[in-house]
């Protein structure tokens, strides 16, 4: 599941569950996920580092 | 007439020498807690009689020459996530109404045996998930020096009370900082030792591979007693300790986010370790801007397996703030826990290549001052952060890593409030840790932290 997916789906939960102020803390998390997902030392089964970024990603922001 | 003992290793050996005794001591930390405790709110629960009754006892041992060792008849309060046979183990939280543990926590069935006198129970920042105890169903816990300011957190009633003279020790827990945290925003000193040196068994979780326990007092010697006494051993006396201190400072990413005076404070104390012959070198941990990225996707979905019940259940038992951060945990997918995990190795390895040919790691403990209670963001570096962000900067990166690290006082702001330093150990050796913190502590000159707060039981400040 890509961040951008996992975002809309995670906000949309909270709404359903009427936490809509999950909502930018849920924003604010999606960062950090992408940060974590293009971290330079994540492995892919190719044995490759340094992965590409996740397609629709949020901008990293993680004093990165 | 000889001073008042202000730490554990003076009133130990003025109760050995049966100079003063355990009930008098008590005594003036109970009424020290009826005088203060309602400004400061550090304590959620008082053990009054009991902690008389053992007092007199320790006090009949003492006299009898059953001398314990320098725990004994010494006043020590608990961060209330530590169950004690019988009482509420109520984590500052609505949801755990009408608790009561049905045996001590392990750290307290060792503090007993060690003859250490439990005074109380105190506040923190609800089920320890925080950084400012603003959040407890018993309301906040305040800052000894200007209640209108937070002590830190999560143990911020443990660091009030012993900053405050209300005990000499306080247990605590540290997560991503919450021992460090308030130690450092109330002049005192907080120890959080190697990741699983001292048993959790007992003690809320919050994260439970990332949650630590240990002291907050009011010294490294006193520290050194009581994570000694809690291991079941004395800390050996090190033959390789180098004549010269070495530290380094890891300055990119630690130190670039500091309050002005914060960080003129630490520069002073880098100044007067130079000038005790220390030498200090700048060292580098390559991927220190993933730390927070880490952290978050392991802290989160760990406490929200632990809550997701009682979230499910009673989440109007929460307090807002805290109930929503856990929340947040659930949404964290398994890939991202697991490239998490990986990362946290990797910081592992680069702490312990930092650490390589110094004898510690040298940083602020905590970014800014004690910051006001209910202001929930800080301007730092030329940007507006949340409090919890900037208070989580200086301390995170070592529960990830497991390092010992402890906290210390390195200083005061202009309005007098604690600026605190952080060494960081090699894994797996506190006792050596806290050797070089004793050296530090000498050079700093602040032997007894909270001498500008605490003039001793029954004095007025």
């Amino acid at each position: 599941m890509t961040v951008k997916a996992w975002l809309e789906m995670a906000i949309h939960d909270a709404e359903r569950r009427g936490l809509p102020e999950l909502k930018p803390l849920l924003e604010a998390l999606a960062k950090a996920t992408s940060a974590l997902r293009t971290a330079e030392w994540n492995a892919d089964a190719t044995g490759e580092f340094a992965s590409d970024p996740d397609p629709g990603s949020p901008a990293p922001t993680n004093g990165r | 007439m000889a001073a008042e003992p202000q730490t554990i290793s003076e009133l130990s050996r003025a109760l050995k020498a049966r100079q003063t005794t355990s009930e008098s001591v008590v005594d003036g930390c109970l009424q020290r807690i009826g005088e203060r405790n309602p400004t400061l709110n550090a304590f959620i629960t008082v053990f009054e009689h009991d902690a008389r009754e053992q007092a007199r006892a320790a006090d009949r041992e003492i006299a009898a020459g059953r001398y314990r060792g320098p725990l004994h008849g010494v006043p020590i309060s608990l961060k209330d996530l530590f169950d004690v046979r019988g009482a509420a183990t109520t984590a500052a939280s609505h949801v755990r109404q009408g608790h009561v543990a049905d045996r001590d926590a392990a750290a307290v069935t060792a503090l007993r045996h060690a003859g250490a006198v439990i005074v109380g129970k105190t506040n923190l920042h609800e089920f320890a998930f925080g950084t400012t105890n603003e959040d407890s169903a018993f309301g906040p816990a305040r800052h000894p020096l200007d209640p209108s300011r937070s002590p830190g957190g999560s143990s911020g009633g443990s660091a009030a009370a012993v900053a405050d003279g209300m005990c000499f020790a306080s247990m605590g827990t540290d997560t991503g900082g919450s021992i460090r945290i308030p130690a450092a925003a109330c002049g005192v000193v907080g120890l959080k030792p190697t990741c699983g040196e001292l048993s959790t068994e007992g003690v809320v979780p919050l994260s439970p591979t990332l949650d630590h326990i240990g002291p907050i007092c009011r010294s490294v010697a006193d520290a050194a007693i009581i994570y000694g006494t809690l291991r079941g051993e004395r800390p050996a006396e090190s033959p390789s300790e180098s004549p010269t201190l070495r530290l380094a400072i890891p300055r990119h990413y630690f130190l670039a986010a500091l309050d002005p005076q914060v960080a003129a404070g630490f520069e002073t104390a880098c100044e007067r370790l130079r000038e005790s012959g220390a030498t200090l070198t700048d060292v580098v941990i390559p991927h220190a801007g993933d730390i927070v990225a880490i952290y978050l996707h392991i802290v989160l979905p760990e406490a929200a397996a632990y809550h997701a019940k009682t979230l499910e259940r009673r989440p109007e038992d929460y307090t807002k703030n805290v109930r929503i951060r856990l929340e947040m945990g659930r949404y964290i997918l398994g890939e991202d826990y697991a490239r998490a995990l990986g990362g946290r190795e990797l910081i592992k390895r680069e702490i312990d290549a930092a650490l390589e040919g110094v004898d510690g790691l040298f940083l602020p403990a905590l970014a800014i001052p004690a910051p006001k209670i209910g202001v929930p963001t800080v301007r730092i570096g030329g940007a507006e952060e949340p409090v919890r962000n900037v208070m989580l900067r200086s301390t995170q990166a070592f529960n990830i890593s497991g390092h010992p690290a402890i906290a210390l006082p390195c200083g005061t702001t202009s309005e007098g409030l604690p600026i605190g330093a952080q060494i960081v150990g090699a894994f797996g050796d506190t006792a050596g840790l806290l050797r070089v913190a004793s050296r530090v502590e000498a050079a700093l000159a602040a032997p007894v932290a909270a001498t500008e707060i605490y003039r001793g039981p029954g004095r007025s400040r």
